[in-house]
């Protein structure tokens, strides 16, 4: 008896075990075959990358006009912020990427960890907003493109995850008063959509203000974001702790743990391990919803693209290049987190 | 110690800068005008690769800037969209709102707003094949017109043919692109939307320039200006007179160029604008050079229309109803004197 060659052996398992599943592979790579290379020429062959309008032009859509973000790239990726001083965003969110991956894929311990975002974060702030060490100052209503969208995704998710666990807990209090105002802020902010939440702080909450005192209007979004994801995340980590028996509770009293230590200790970290694909969800989608910012003119990603293409004459039929570029940005941005949260679960097991 | 702190809280509300006349001490106090633009229309305002501003309602602001702070680099420019622009302005956001904003009753007078002037005289025409030998909108009987949903333009069109009596069929798209894609692949026999944009759309997603034509009516009024909150009367009538020094700075010839020159032109009226032998800007609480900055920053009405829109610009719009009253055109500025 001959063994077959692990290839084919692999090949019969997985893609030819009957006619159905051979029909369907063949199907899949005529489909692949008839696609593929239209969507390659498309893509690279009779693609310009040369920043010239007339190239791209003269390829009438043939190709991709890549071109179009090698012209446009620096005001796609940092918006309105100054063209001279561009360096600054660039430091900034490189220094706060490092800290980000570093955290991500847990290289340090926790203690130096949290020195690192300690450090980072302030130093983001000074970077972007200057005003300090002879930065020439740049308002925060000018911040743009790929820097703003993570600082509004990473605050954002970091500020809302503690109030999330406050508010997870408190519905689970003994106090009716308490619970009563955990759920009705989360049925308030689930109620409605988050570009009426952003709408809200950037408009209605100046006006409600005393004439001639203004917050800042990156802090009013950003504080719209964390109510609204915390609620969202403040349900999934709810789910966590029902998730864990009531043994453990008891377990737990009879070590001699009072109410809180037994939630520090056992419950909560029991509770969160279990909801980390959750949590990760709703993180990619706070990523993902900072795109709604540019509705109360604070240009992210999505926004910087629209201001670097509307109004330009040359470059303006070039959308659909521009929105692969971001698209690509933010996927490797999603795909990053859904790696981290991988890592997170094979640590916690 | 509570009461005073309260006292004093107090006082600080009442003494926040309330609007009224404060405008201009604001501006200058900042060294920097804020402006509302939009967010990107070809030829009006519009961000270029380099995040530099330009366009028509870019040049107002500028001429504005340079007026008053000497300086038509001091300008802070925020796109705004439709819906965000005057409550931005309102809200004190911006200084000035130079947004392609057609100026009703309706916005005029209840807003809380005043339109200054008008710097760009739009309207609503027609774009259509030359093989159909269409002269005039009201030949389009029966034709099918596309027009994107949505917008006044929509509605317009079914005003105006219905005052005429004709029948025609609007074939309604949602999204720009598609309406264009349409008529080009020979949907309708006719486009329409604002004029300014109808020789753009022609020239630029045409697929050959010369088999369309755009039709010489108008059949809305689009009288487009900058805005400026209302309660500081000594601002608005900053915003107005610079626009107004533009337009008699193209009547009387005076350009960028030769701005220098015409400083020691005998006529009164050149000596009364650039600040010669008169101080018109004490009255404005400006600079006696007020209208000569401006001037040398973006150049005449004339200028700034060539450049943005006109013949030196990717639109190559003619001057219509925009050339000044003795040519012809609607501008007709009151007189700086």
């Amino acid at each position: 008896m001959t063994k077959p060659p692990p290839l084919r052996d692999w090949l019969r398992r997985n893609l030819f075990s009957d006619a159905l599943s051979s029909a369907t592979t063949v199907a899949l790579v005529a489909a692949a075959l008839w696609w593929l290379p239209g969507l390659v020429d498309w893509l690279l062959l009779q693609a310009v990358f040369r920043a010239d309008a007339g190239a791209c032009q003269a390829a009438s859509h043939a190709g991709a006009c890549w071109g179009v973000v090698a012209e446009k790239y620096r005001i796609i990726l940092f918006g309105r912020y100054p063209h001279e001083e561009q360096w600054r965003p660039l430091l900034a969110t490189a220094l706060l990427l490092v800290v980000i991956v570093a955290s991500g894929r847990r290289l340090l311990p926790l203690r130096m960890m949290t020195m690192a975002w300690a450090v980072a974060m302030p130093a983001f702030f000074i970077l972007m907003g200057g005003g300090r060490f002879g930065l020439q100052p740049v308002g925060s209503d000018q911040w743009g493109g790929f820097p703003l969208t993570l600082l509004l995704a990473t605050l954002g998710m970091l500020l809302a995850f503690p109030l999330a666990i406050l508010v997870a807990l408190g519905r689970f209090s003994s106090l009716p008063l308490l619970r009563g105002l955990c759920r009705g802020y989360v049925e308030l902010v689930r109620g409605v959509p988050l570009i009426s939440v952003l709408f809200l702080a950037s408009f209605l909450f100046p006006l409600l203000l005393p004439p001639g005192i203004s917050i800042d209007v990156l802090l009013r979004v950003l504080l719209g974001i964390v109510l609204f994801a915390a609620a969202y995340l403040s349900e999934t980590i709810r789910g966590g702790l029902l998730a864990i028996p009531a043994g453990q509770h008891d377990a737990a009293a009879a070590l001699g743990l009072g109410r809180w230590q037994a939630m520090r200790w056992i419950i909560l970290p029991q509770a969160l391990r279990a909801v980390v694909p959750s949590m990760m969800n709703s993180a990619v989608s706070i990523f993902k919803d900072t795109s709604l910012v540019t509705v109360v003119s604070l240009y992210e990603l999505t926004g910087s693209l629209s201001l670097a293409l509307a109004g330009d004459p040359e470059w303006r039929s070039f959308h659909l290049e521009g929105y692969l570029f971001i698209a690509l940005i933010y996927w490797i941005g999603c795909h990053a987190m859904s790696r981290f949260s991988r890592g997170f679960e094979h640590a916690a097991r | 110690m509570r009461l005073p702190t309260i006292a004093l809280t107090l006082l600080l509300f009442a003494h926040a800068p309330a609007h009224a006349g404060k405008t201009l001490d604001q501006v200058r106090q900042k060294a920097q005008l804020a402006c509302g633009v939009s967010t990107g229309v070809i030829g009006f305002s519009a961000a270029d690769s380099q995040g530099r501003w330009n366009g028509m309602d870019v040049d107002i602001c500028r001429a504005i800037a340079a007026a008053v702070l000497n300086d038509p680099g001091k300008v802070k420019y925020v796109p705004l969209n439709a819906q965000q622009r005057f409550t931005a302005l309102q809200s004190g956001e911006i200084d000035l709102l130079s947004r392609n904003t057609t100026w009703t009753l309706t916005r005029d007078a209840s807003l809380g707003l005043h339109f200054t002037a008008v710097t760009y005289y739009d309207g609503q025409g027609f774009l259509v094949p030359k093989k159909l030998k269409i002269t005039g909108a009201k030949q389009l009987k029966n034709a099918e017109i596309c027009v994107q949903s949505g917008t006044t333009t929509e509605k317009n069109l079914g005003d105006w043919f219905k005052a005429q009596g004709i029948k025609v069929k609007p074939v309604v798209f949602e999204k720009f692109e598609a309406s264009i894609k349409a008529f080009f692949s020979g949907r309708c026999q006719a486009y329409t939307t604002d004029a300014s944009a109808l020789a753009f759309i022609r020239s630029k997603e045409a697929p050959n320039p010369d088999d369309y034509v755009v039709l010489p009516e108008l059949i809305s009024k689009e009288p487009l200006g900058p805005v400026v909150r209302r309660g500081d009367d000594e601002w608005f009538a900053i915003v107005k007179w610079v626009i107004f020094a533009l337009i008699e700075a193209e009547e009387y010839g005076i350009t960028q160029a030769n701005l220098e020159q015409m400083k020691s032109s005998p006529d009164p009226a050149i000596q009364r604008l650039l600040g010669g032998a008169e101080d018109s800007g004490k009255l404005l609480g400006l600079e006696r050079d007020w209208a000569a900055r401006a001037v040398k920053a973006v150049g005449n009405y004339g200028e700034i229309f060539q450049r943005n829109v006109g013949k030196d610009s990717p639109l190559k719009l003619p001057r219509g109803a925009n050339a000044l009253w003795n040519k012809g055109g609607l501008l007709y500025a009151p007189p700086v004197r």
